[in-house]
């Protein structure tokens, strides 16, 4: 950053346009790696199970995400007779919005300079850096939680309805300890803003908050494991025990969307996890998209690798895990934090 | 525990290298079913005719009765099976009619693709048994 570089607030036309290009390509990007992602977990888990996942579609089944959007696309959509249309209706869209809106805060890289009208302008990579950032992650998050109780509950099956519940229960107690392993992030870069803690861990490997932060970072991975329902806690859609969960009367691209919701959970659960632990953009190459990805995708095969190795756990263990042992971990961890923070002063 | 976990991702992540793939790609590659495997029955044809001489051995210890014999004589005077049946929707393949049979007349081949669109195309009358290779 130079001094002659303008800012984009003085620029109404550029911001914009450079506002509408970043949406569009971040939401495009994130639901270009949503469809693959489907893919590269069915190769993954594959050949974990020496198989070889879809071979026929494409090379090595490379189309199959296109062939399933099209069957999705063109299967019934089946509503209930009883059940309360509008909520039905909306319940996919309510989980899939929080999780893709979320993304909005992470930020991509540094500045791109532009010349527009003969001066040069700083465009963050970042669609916006709220200072609240952290705060509004955990805001989105539990949005969430409203749709996959609504779908429950409007579906008006007894399965859904135990599905729903039993999946809020699980998001809004996972989602206490996964917030409280924020904290102790927060505690440390005494700002909430996601870029400016990009900033401060951006010098080295050495610098990342994962080192500072063990504790919060092993918390933040299972909570968000947890919260974003992939296996081994997978209870919401537990097909051996509830049928499907709350998704259980839901068809067609309605249920197309509450995967896609798991994904795009998958890649903002990643890329938090990246921006708070690991130095965000940071890293080895000079592109910071490419390292941020790099990140993400580490981090969703590393997922895929634990749904292929452990079994899934039980309820009662889930809940015990989660307030019985997560939640206390988080408070002691905030409470070393503290007190070394304050030590330092 | 920690070394529990690092153990079974490590053995999921060697499973991941490649060479590790049991799977058959069927339709395009097949696996040979080994020598003593029971799958279409067969009748085994001499000269002129059928070995079989319709002593229905076979429709008595058929444990499914999925075979139906009709025995009738030929000009020769020599006794031969006038309807020979085996329905494979009853057929469980023991193979016990190729053991009871005292001339060998009945063989099982390692043809085992065997689905059909109608109820009426797994009754395989002694032309298609005779026909089978």
């Amino acid at each position: 950053m130079t001094a002659e570089m303008l800012s984009l607030s003085n620029a109404p036309l550029l911001f914009i346009i450079a506002m509408a290009v970043k949406i569009l390509v971040v939401f495009g990007l994130t639901m270009g790696i949503v469809a693959y992602a489907t893919w590269v977990e069915r190769k993954v888990i594959g050949h974990m199970q020496t198989r070889l996942g879809p071979m026929l579609t494409g090379w090595h089944g490379l189309l199959q995400p296109i062939a399933d959007g099209i069957k999705l696309f063109f299967k019934e959509d089946i509503i209930p007779t009883q059940a309360s249309k509008i909520p039905f209706i909306l319940a996919p869209m309510m989980i899939l919005i929080p999780s893709l809106i979320t993304i909005a805060v992470v930020p991509f890289g540094s500045d791109l300079v532009v010349n527009f009208g003969g001066k040069a302008y700083a465009i963050p990579l970042q669609i916006t850096d709220l200072n609240i950032g952290i705060l509004y992650i955990l805001a989105m998050a539990g949005l969430g939680v409203y749709g996959i109780t609504l779908a429950g509950w409007s579906s008006n099956s007894k399965y859904s309805l135990l599905g729903g519940v039993r999946a809020s229960a699980q998001m809004i107690s996972y989602e206490l300890a996964a917030g409280l392993a924020i904290v102790a992030v927060f505690m440390l870069s005494e700002t909430l803003s996601l870029r400016e803690i990009v900033a401060l861990q951006s010098g080295s490997i050495l610098d990342w908050y994962i080192w500072k932060q063990p504790l919060a970072f092993l918390l933040f991975l299972i909570t968000g494991t947890a919260e974003i329902n992939r296996t081994p806690f997978d209870m919401p859609e537990a097909e051996s025990e509830l049928v499907s969960g709350f998704c259980t009367e839901y068809s067609s691209m309605k249920y197309a969307l509450f995967f896609m919701a798991e994904y795009a959970n998958m890649i903002v659960v990643a890329a938090i996890l990246s921006t708070l632990f690991l130095g965000g953009w940071s890293g080895p190459t000079p592109w910071g998209p490419v390292n941020l990805l790099g990140k993400i995708f580490s981090f969703m095969f590393f997922l895929m690798w634990i749904r292929a190795t452990f079994p899934r756990v039980r309820y009662d263990q889930l809940m015990k895990l989660g307030w019985k042992v997560l939640l206390p971990l988080a408070l002691a961890n905030i409470l070393v934090t503290g007190i070394v923070v304050v030590l330092q002063q | 525990m920690i070394k529990e976990f690092i153990q079974g991702l490590s053995i999921t992540f060697k499973h991941l290298l490649p060479g590790h793939s049991t799977t058959v790609q069927y339709p395009k590659v097949k696996l040979q079913p080994s020598e003593r495997f029971r799958g279409l029955h067969r009748l085994v044809p001499t000269q002129d005719r059928e070995k079989c001489v319709a002593c229905y051995l076979c429709p008595t210890v058929c444990p499914a009765k999925c075979i139906t014999v009709e025995s009738a004589e030929n000009e020769k005077g020599e006794k031969y099976p006038k309807v020979y049946q085996i329905d494979l929707l009853r057929c469980i393949f023991c193979g016990y009619c190729v053991e009871a049979c005292p001339v060998e007349a009945i063989e099982m081949t390692g043809n085992y693709e065997l689905a059909n669109y109608h109820r009426d195309d797994f009754v395989f009358d002694k032309q298609r048994l005779l026909n089978t290779k």
